[in-house]
């Protein structure tokens, strides 16, 4: 018998289970195809001008910066008002996102903006998210040809734009609308959950901020999109 | 990994007498309950979401088969591949043979204790292959040759002075003059001296706090985001997780990641949450070309149907050990193996077997804080106290204690008999001790005694006393 039935069958014995039993398949692919919606907290369950307020709250908590923009025109010049507030190269590095392309970087005098995955010797990285979690100030991000997942972790800076009319007040909601995105049961490579900058607490309990990833996050949120 | 859960007194007397441990478990009494009670107390739903996530995974661990032959075709769906581990060795030679594949000479890994359990790291050097821990905590305990005493806080036995010392030590290409006095300056170096290795690496290991049967998904949660860079940046991403990490869907991971924070460091939702599936798709400009998943049993499937089922709705949280006093006492190492606290002590003798870690279940005051704080209800005094029974009933403790225990037994079981022994020994007891009102030393209760003093009884027994009460009561009534 090869690995996978030994284990499986081993599962079924302990479970006194047979294996055709068409109940306990039905009741998984119930569940697989309903995925049912459990305990959503209330937090972030708000009109929406009110979770956008309580997105950049909570990321705030969680130490991240927030900038609110008007138009997504805006942005260029967030960035670099950012990179000069803090001293930074005047350069940024992110992917071939459309939502990004369109944004009038060249207008921003001596800005560089380099294209394509992250290297060592980036110091801040740009994405464009899919969505904000207000409940816990969480940007959604996922990864595709136009969006690189090593813009998010190797830069010491991550700046991520996310659109005030995508701030959700849920994870579930973001989930749903993966789902319409992706299909059914599918997913992209990967989907970044990130909550703030990096930390840790390993030495002694004392928590420091930029352990592995990103130091510092700092989040454009673009109102009138 | 050496067990030394035989030896868990010794350990445990070891423990108590180094100091610089004593210091470092200063920080887990102060540190992580405060924080966790805030987290809790901010989200009133927190009880309905734990009763949630115990469904998901009674529901998930009656249908496991069921549940991990749906994620296999989706893993393979997605390109990835899936290999099966009934046992540790199992799980060692697959990995060997995907690094061997992907000529690797250097790995990086994510933290993760299902590679402790099977002892990954010792088994590669052995084989040539260079394993390098990019987790803070661990990163250090590696350069000490040591094992995490913690599950979320593998070096929180340690103090910054005895990090300073090993950072010195190790990174000898640095200048000697360099102020590491602060915590923040050491995080710089280990941030610095790992960047390279996660370049240099061929292989990326991590675990999975979830692997999602819906989707094919394999979870991390993170704080530092060196799971994440283990992952993409190695040509080769290889996830090592036992079977009873399947959730059905990403609702339900939902579920749990909102118990799961807040139990382990009282963060409503750890920095990193990544969700991955597969390996890089046509057209990605990076990530990892191939993706393994590696299916540990190792003597899981042998506890479904058992009392010991409920273990396994286990996250990983840590909250049990934090809220110990056993563990705040002695750390983690002392319970001589990979899992320490109250849910090693349950489930280590799963594991290992009783009869090396039967001392584990014995380390409780049943206090019961573990299971009041556990984000999945799982009663672990009770599991604690079926392994004491087994134990028991396989003769594996000590003569003097199966002597204790039968004599006790046969006194229960007579209540008159007890009544009279007791009324005859309190007296006598209450007498000797009426000077200091408690005892130094006792004959047969040395292992008390050694430790502490043992209170003098009062002068009548408990019942006695309960009789007198309810007579007075009965006069007092008009």
């Amino acid at each position: 018998m090869n690995a996978r039935d030994a284990i499986l069958n081993r599962i079924r014995t302990s479970l006194g289970a047979a294996p055709g039993d068409a109940e306990r398949r039905s009741q998984v692919e119930r569940r697989l195809a309903e995925a049912p919606v459990g305990v959503v907290p209330a937090r972030g369950q708000r009109p929406q001008k009110a979770k956008v307020a309580l997105f950049c709250e909570m990321a705030e908590k969680v130490s991240a910066t927030v900038k609110r923009v008007k138009k997504a025109d805006d942005v260029p010049r967030a960035v670099s008002a950012y990179l000069r507030a803090r001293n930074l190269p005047a350069a940024v590095r992110m992917g071939a996102d459309e939502r990004l392309k369109a944004m009038p970087w060249a207008a921003v005098r001596a800005l560089e903006v380099r294209h394509g995955p992250a290297d060592p010797e980036d110091a801040v990285g740009v994405s464009h998210a899919l969505a904000g979690i207000a409940e816990t100030g969480t940007v959604a991000l996922y990864s595709g040809a136009d969006n690189p997942t090593t813009v998010n972790f190797l830069p010491e800076h991550h700046i991520v734009v996310v659109n005030a009319s995508d701030i959700a007040g849920d994870l579930e909601t973001v989930l749903s609308r993966l789902r319409q995105a992706f299909g059914k049961g599918k997913m992209p490579r990967t989907l970044n959950l990130i909550t703030g900058p990096s930390r840790s607490a390993d030495i002694q309990q004392t928590l420091l901020l930029g352990a592995h990833g990103p130091r510092a996050l700092h989040l454009i949120v673009v109102d009138g999109a | 990994m050496q067990i030394t859960s035989p030896a868990f007194k010794e350990n445990a007397r070891g423990a108590l007498a180094n100091p610089d441990l004593q210091k470092a478990l200063g920080h887990v009494r102060l540190g992580f309950i405060d924080k966790r009670q805030k987290a809790v107390d901010a989200l009133p739903e927190f009880d309905a979401l734990r009763d949630s996530a115990r469904a998901i995974k009674d529901h998930a661990l009656a249908h496991l088969d069921l549940y991990l032959e749906a994620y296999e075709e989706k893993v393979k769906a997605a390109g990835g591949y899936v290999h099966w581990a009934p046992t540790a060795a199992d799980a060692r030679a697959v990995i060997l043979e995907i690094c061997r594949a992907a000529g690797a000479r250097t790995v990086t890994k994510g933290k993760s204790m299902i590679t402790e359990e099977i002892g990954l790291n010792a088994f590669l050097e052995k084989e040539g292959i260079r394993p390098v821990e990019t987790d803070l905590g661990e990163y250090i305990i590696q350069l000490r040759g040591e094992h995490p005493s913690h599950i979320i806080a593998p070096a929180v036995h340690l103090t910054r002075d005895q990090v300073e010392a090993d950072f010195r030590r190790a990174h000898d290409h640095l200048p000697v003059a360099r102020d590491l006095s602060e915590p923040e300056s050491l995080l710089a170096e280990a941030r610095r001296v790992l960047r390279s290795q996660y370049f240099a690496a061929d292989v990326g290991i991590t675990g999975a706090n979830f692997l999602v049967a819906e989707t094919g998904s394999s979870v991390i949660v993170t704080n530092e985001g060196n799971g994440d860079l283990t992952q993409i940046l190695p040509r080769v991403h290889v996830v090592v997780a036992s079977i009873e990490k399947i959730v059905p869907t990403m609702e339900d991971m939902s579920q749990i990641l909102r118990v799961l924070a807040r139990s382990a460091t009282g963060q409503d939702m750890s920095v990193y949450t990544t969700v991955s599936t597969g390996p890089r798709r046509e057209g990605d400009p990076d990530g990892p070309e191939e993706y393994h998943v590696v299916l540990l049993d190792n003597g899981r499937s042998a506890m479904l149907g058992t009392e010991f089922q409920d273990m396994l709705r286990c996250i990983r949280c840590g909250a049990c050990m934090n809220h110990c006093p056993v563990y705040h006492a002695v750390g983690g190492h002392a319970y001589g193996w990979v899992y320490p606290g109250p849910m090693g002590a349950v489930l280590t003798p799963s594991l290992i077997g009783v009869d090396k870690a039967g001392h584990l279940p014995n380390a409780s005051t049943f206090c019961g804080r573990c299971e009041a704080v556990c984000p999945m209800h799982i009663p672990l005094p009770r599991m604690m106290r079926h392994w004491r029974e087994r134990e028991f009933s396989r003769g594996l403790n000590p003569a003097a204690q199966r002597y204790g225990l039968r004599a006790w037994a046969f006194f229960a079981r007579r209540p008159r008999l007890y009544r009279l022994a007791v009324s005859l020994a309190i007296p006598v007891l209450s007498r000797l001790g009426r000077r200091r009102g408690r005892f130094r030393r006792l004959p047969l209760a040395g292992g008390w005694t050694r430790h502490r003093d043992l209170p003098a009884p009062e002068s009548r027994t408990f019942l006695q006393q309960w009789r007198d009460r309810d007579a007075a009561r009965q006069e007092a009534r008009p």
